[in-house]
């Protein structure tokens, strides 16, 4: 694999962490959209290159973090049932439900597989006609032309046995939110390069506009989220609110063109419950009317579960990024990744899970 | 307590306490759930029988000779994958971790759990494998079981394995030696036989094929017993891979260990793979890898003895033991910055995006 080594140079982030701290004269505060991109500055390290001033806080752009409750409880109980085949990526096993989580349900007997495709899951229902097959459909516009793609050839193959409990959020609305909350802190935004390889960015030059803040499409390696951190940095200093694209070699204004379309073909924009930060309208991505007939939720009729989020947990506040992971009282404590009570301690993208696992708080950070 | 003392508690003593009310696959992922498990289960259900469970085989000393005693259950899926098999696994697995105490393995047997509908064919060549490994580990299969279960019931075929091996160096090799100042050796790159597992079992396809590093690594051990080469601790890097193979050894010691991420070989198409499915290949299983804590002052010519065998060709140092951070494994990362490297909660589950 290329374009791996040449980002994770040495040398070349801390020139451009030197760059930063040349431009840099006022504190500001960034925030990452994606959970992946967290990771990569906590796991090498790339917050410690950066001058004082500079604050990152983690934004909610983790799509196992920020499913509601409700609906892990509705694919435990989907995967509890004795018909259903539940196929799921392997990230959303761990998260916890009212009192147990997917892997459980797999201990307990249930039929749960990890599939690393929601293209996989159609194949199984193909070759399994008596059963019925799930796939749990979740994630921002990352996932949706797969999981879209998935229910196009399910609809094409006139499979009856193949549904998607549906939970898909979308990354706009979700930084309007954010930057329309009376708390908030953060003046300039990592967009997450991965999702804007689908989507483009002009949908983000409007919100650039309105609340006057810099979007720099950022990438995930040291070298790409410096260079994002460097160019928001500079509009900030220069007091610009433009969105940037710093990820060049993955990402177009348009966008992937072809994804799109098959997401418009099979999804609609609906109001959706983001977790942490509540119903936010026009947020999510449901079925449209034609592929109704593949939403798991009306096959098996789970519209009524509804579940409030546990209180000790202040992950929501986490994925707004007005606090850290050290500074929940449960942190390591009550939330270990053995024992989570949020899916920030579980996820692979989660902030908690990133904090537990490469900091500690009686960690003393150097730079070697 | 005496051993009918020990037996008798396993009547009076409730169930442990365990927050899971059943057994997840992750209890057996090699992270901490698995050791856990092993401590509150095994380690207590066992306790005052001699169990020494911090250790891959186990010294036994019997009319003043000391032996290395070892088990091991091979449950791999597929049954054959890129550079390697079940059976080939099992032998391999088996010795390595008798070299692990620096014993010249002697004898293993191999008990076959075998499901109804097995091809014959398939069995053939898995014992093929099994006879051509243990010729080439130099070690003899003297002992088996066969068992055949309902179809459903088993993944066509698990193996058992027990090993014995010889203990003829005079020196106490395991966590409790390191010592500050101590350096860590690998004898090559990290993570291949996970990812060809991987690739194999889910059909994945990479630009080349990833084959698997599965290999016999007592020669290595047994070449630098031989140069009197004072080795303080050796561990082969199986499930969970470097990254809890040496929060292990922390742990038992109570030293800590600082690992140089830029020291440590990944090959670039596992390197790509891991990325591809959100894997850190510092956590990635191998069958073929060993680290080795050696002084300083051997350090030098340990590489030069682990390079001159095929399976050390890529040895390499990765890292150093150190009074600070006692416990902990700490790593520098490829940009410089310092964090802790730290043992997985269960298995790495492949990402979302």
């Amino acid at each position: 694999m290329k374009y791996l080594d040449e980002y994770r140079d040495g040398d070349a982030a801390r020139r451009i962490a030197r760059a930063i701290a040349s431009i840099t004269a006022r504190p500001w505060t960034l925030m990452e959209i994606c959970g992946g991109q967290t990771h990569s500055i906590v796991r090498f390290g790339i917050d410690e290159l950066l001058p004082p001033e500079i604050t990152l806080v983690h934004g909610p752009g983790c799509p196992v973090c920020v499913t509601p409750l409700e609906l892990i409880e509705k694919a435990i109980l989907l995967a509890s049932r004795p018909d259903v085949t539940f196929c799921s990526f392997g990230d959303m096993l761990r998260v916890p439900g009212r009192d147990r989580d997917l892997l459980a349900v797999k201990a307990a007997g249930g039929d749960v597989r990890i599939v690393y495709s929601p293209l996989d899951a159609v194949k199984i229902a193909v070759e399994n006609p008596d059963r019925q097959v799930v796939f749990f459909a979740v994630g921002f516009e990352t996932t949706a032309p797969a999981n879209a793609m998935a229910v196009y050839q399910a609809h094409r193959q006139g499979l009856s046995n193949f549904s998607m409990l549906v939970s898909h959020v979308t990354v706009p609305p979700a930084i309007e939110a954010i930057l329309s909350s009376p708390d908030n802190q953060v003046q300039g935004f990592l967009a997450a390069g991965h999702v804007c390889a689908i989507m483009g960015y002009t949908e983000y030059e409007p919100i650039a506009k309105k609340y006057a803040v810099p979007i720099v499409v950022t990438g995930f390696e040291p070298v790409d989220l410096l260079q994002g951190i460097y160019r928001c940095v500079r509009q900030l200093e220069e007091g610009r609110c433009e969105v940037e694209n710093a990820y060049g070699r993955s990402v177009t204004r348009p966008g992937n063109v072809t994804a799109q379309r098959v997401m418009r073909e099979v999804f609609e924009v609906t109001d959706r419950k983001c977790r942490g930060i509540g119903e936010i309208p026009q947020s999510g991505l449901g079925l449209r009317g034609q592929y109704a007939v593949y939403d798991a939720e009306v096959r098996f009729g789970l519209s009524d579960v509804s579940l409030d989020e546990p209180s000790e947990c202040i992950s929501g506040i986490i994925l707004q990024g007005l606090k850290k992971p050290f500074d929940c009282p449960a942190f390591g404590t009550a939330c270990t990744p053995e024992h989570p009570l949020g899916a920030t301690m579980v996820s692979s993208e989660g902030a908690c899970a990133a904090y537990y696992r490469y900091r500690s708080p009686h960690h003393v950070q150097s730079v070697a | 307590m005496t051993m009918s003392d020990a037996l008798r508690f396993d009547f009076t003593c409730p169930i442990p306490i365990a927050e899971y009310p059943r057994v997840l696959l992750a209890h057996g992922g090699g992270g901490r759930l698995m050791q856990q498990l092993i401590g509150r289960m095994f380690k207590k259900g066992f306790d005052g029988l001699g169990l020494q469970a911090d250790v891959d085989a186990a010294e036994v000393v019997i009319n003043g000779g000391r032996l290395a005693f070892t088990t091991d259950s091979f449950v791999v899926h597929p049954l054959r994958f890129p550079g390697g098999d079940i059976g080939s696994l099992a032998v391999y697995g088996t010795v390595n971790d008798l070299a692990t105490s620096g014993a010249r393995p002697l004898c293993i047997s191999t008990s076959f759990i075998i499901e109804e509908g097995l091809p014959m064919e398939t069995l053939w060549e898995i014992v093929l494998s099994i006879r051509e490994a243990a010729l080439e580990a130099d070690v003899r299969i003297v002992t088996g079981d066969t068992k055949v279960v309902d179809r459903g019931k088993g993944d066509g075929l698990f193996i058992n394995t027990a090993g014995i091996g010889l203990i003829t160096h005079d020196r106490m090799i395991g966590p409790a030696a390191i010592e500050p100042g101590d350096v860590v050796l690998l004898n090559g790159d990290l993570g291949r036989h996970g990812i060809a597992i991987m690739a194999a079992r889910e059909g994945l396809q990479f630009e080349t094929e990833i084959e698997s590093d599965a290999a016999p690594l007592n020669g290595l051990v047994q070449a630098l017993i031989d140069a009197d080469v004072p080795l303080h601790c050796v561990r082969d890097l199986t499930r969970g891979g470097l990254a809890s193979a040496l929060n292990e050894i922390a742990a038992a010691s109570g030293k800590g260990i600082h690992v140089d991420e830029r020291q440590v070989p990944v090959r670039e198409d596992v390197r790509g793979a891991c990325e591809i499915l959100g894997f850190d290949p510092l956590y990635v299983a191998n069958e073929g890898r060993m680290v080795f804590f050696v002084p300083e002052d051997a350090a030098d010519r340990a590489l030069e003895i682990l390079s001159s065998q095929e399976q050390g060709r890529g040895a390499c140092r990765i890292g150093v033991v150190r009074d600070a951070d006692a416990g902990r494994v700490t790593l520098t990362s490829t940009i410089g910055a310092t964090r802790i490297l730290d043992m997985l909660s269960g298995e790495q589950l492949p990402r979302i995006c």
